[in-house]
């Protein structure tokens, strides 16, 4: 079984995003950057189906970006995966032209599975994994919070609006993780060591043989301003007051 | 634009997520002179149909396959109408429905989608709609490039449509539904939810955070007090990871965005995540024992003080 694991690089959740006065463009200057947090959570899950056997499980990280993308997908291999392919490209991609590198990258790689995360945390859109598996025509079940392997393909429980919902898939297959399937593993410092030396292949998009094209123009980015001040409470007979004067 | 709108049902009867989504779909009609109709998918959809009619004209497909909800054949299902009907924009309201399905129906129709709208205006002719980014913390403007556009808006941005004065057409259509994939078997559905309103529905909201320690706890302490005052329960992620609170309830940059009226936060002690769903709200009263806690920054009404010690209390005198 082969496991393709998309990943995304995202600024690290703990850090305040802010505009630069400038060019009203997010202020990347001093943003550390980590892997999208649930994509981490994809390949923990990749990790746990090969380490459950018996099949033997190849997982491929694939990420798409500058050259910068190396140390991230340096952690997704000092996690476990096997390998990872680089997709170079200088361009912001939005979710459309994303699921259509990786549809070329999946035509290449020919995998039983793709695995990864429900949404990054930077543009929070939540499309990428159903887009590819609507253009791949392959089943998809998104937002997993427990997947076990079966006979026929996989079960999945699935987080929805109205609770937990268990569906039947075959493979090849989308799946995309929710916060809950794991907790991702750190990588142990002799892991981080091996990982130096596993591959990381370039690969362009001219190589793909894929054309840019763009599906959502950004108009402007504003940093929505907070202009609340707290009332201060000291006692539960002032609290029931002013809840008395809110509530509908 | 031609808009088409796709319905969220539940127990046979329109979500009223839908009806916000309605009063967008109307909006940009109205400003393009353009209409909008509904699309409904489902087994035994004749009372749903009905209710729809009093607000646009109805398209709808009932059928044993659309009794459960699959991506794969509602995502090709709702594609076909769409290219059939030569609609400019799909319309849905945001949650799990519509990012599961209705994203897929976008990615089968050219992929120009905005998710989780909050806003929209129409500058030199052209829609441009607004949504949050980093868990709302940056508020993007964008444009959709290519037709069909599909936007799923969120609930809480736009308040419920009202009935039109009569009723409008209900209309059958028919996609060839033995063609449509079928690779997707739902086995199961499991809902903890006991009697009280939906979290994202409700016009006030009761929250728990990291202060309540254990089901018991959130049960009657978040339960009680939402009971009280008729109130939906919700939850930060800590105790949804922490099997205290169903994962439904939670509120969040991943889980649920609420804007009700009143949202209490008890014992939350505000993570950005957290806030993003929730700071909306149209009044925020939160109780912490931690004054520096970021969710005061946000609150309108602040107490400090043990959740254990104050919520009883409130139960009693509200009750």
């Amino acid at each position: 079984m082969k496991i393709l694991v998309p990943t995304k690089r995202v600024p690290d959740t703990d850090q305040r995003i802010t505009l630069r006065e400038d060019t009203h463009q997010i202020d990347d200057a001093q943003l550390p950057y980590i892997v999208n947090p649930f994509d981490a959570i994809a390949i923990e899950e990749a990790i746990r189906i090969q380490e459950a056997g018996p099949q033997e499980v190849e997982i491929v990280a694939v990420g798409i970006g500058t050259p910068e993308y190396e140390k991230e997908l340096r952690t997704a291999l000092a996690m476990g995966a096997d390998r990872a392919l680089i997709i170079r490209c200088d361009a912001v991609l939005d979710p459309w032209n994303v699921a259509g590198i990786l549809k070329r990258v999946v035509e290449r790689e020919t995998p039983d599975l793709v695995l990864m995360g429900k949404q990054a945390v930077d543009d929070d859109a939540n499309q990428v994994g159903q887009f590819l598996a609507a253009l791949l025509e392959w089943p998809q079940a998104t937002f997993a919070s427990n997947i076990e392997c079966t006979e026929n393909g996989l079960r999945v429980e699935r987080e929805i609006d109205a609770g937990i919902e268990t569906v039947q898939i075959p493979l090849p297959a989308v799946v995309t993780a929710d916060l809950r399937l794991n907790e991702p593993r750190y990588a142990s410092l002799p892991s981080i060591l091996k990982a130096r030396k596993k591959p990381i292949q370039e690969i362009t998009i001219e190589e793909l043989d894929y054309s840019i094209e763009p599906r959502v123009e950004l108009i402007n980015l504003e940093a929505p301003s907070q202009t609340r001040s707290c009332q201060w409470i000291d006692s539960v007979d002032h609290l029931v007051d002013a809840l008395q004067e809110v509530l509908p | 634009m031609n808009v088409l709108l796709i319905a969220e049902l539940q127990d046979g009867e329109i979500r009223p997520g839908s009806l916000s989504a309605l009063t967008f779909a109307r909006q940009v009609a109205l400003e393009t002179d353009g209409s909008v109709q509904w699309l409904l998918l489902g087994e035994n959809l004749e009372e749903a149909t009905t209710d729809a009619a009093r607000y646009a004209p109805v398209l709808f497909c009932d059928a044993a396959i659309f009794a459960t909800t699959a991506a794969d054949s509602w995502a090709t299902a709702i594609a076909e109408v769409v290219s059939a009907g030569k609609f400019d924009l799909v319309v849905a309201a945001s949650g799990t429905f519509a990012k599961d399905i209705v994203t897929r129906s976008a990615g089968l129709l050219g992929g120009a989608m905005a998710s989780d709208v909050l806003g929209h205006a129409f500058v030199d002719g052209r829609l441009q709609l607004q949504r949050g980014m980093y868990a709302g913390s940056i508020l993007a403007t964008v444009a959709l490039l290519g037709s069909p556009q599909i936007v799923t808006v969120q609930p809480s941005a736009y308040a419920a449509a009202e009935p039109s004065e009569t009723s409008a057409t209900v209309t059958n259509v028919q996609p060839d539904t033995s063609r449509l994939p079928q690779n997707i078997r739902l086995e199961h559905l499991a809902s903890k939810r006991g009697g009280r309103p939906d979290v994202t529905e409700a016009a006030v909201v009761v929250s728990g955070g990291r202060a309540i320690k254990s089901s018991e706890d959130f049960e009657s302490l978040v339960g009680g007090l939402a009971d009280t005052l008729n109130a939906a329960a919700g939850s930060s992620r800590v105790l949804v990871d922490a099997g205290i609170a169903p994962n439904e309830l939670q509120v969040g940059q991943t889980g649920k965005i609420v804007a009700p009226e009143v949202y209490l936060a008890l014992g939350i002690s505000g993570a950005v995540q957290h806030m993003a769903g929730m700071k909306n709200s149209k009044v925020i009263v939160a109780i912490n024992n931690d004054p520096d806690a970021p969710i005061f920054e946000v609150a309108d009404y602040g107490m400090v003080g043990d959740v254990y010690e104050v919520v009883p209390q409130l139960i009693e005198r509200l009750g």
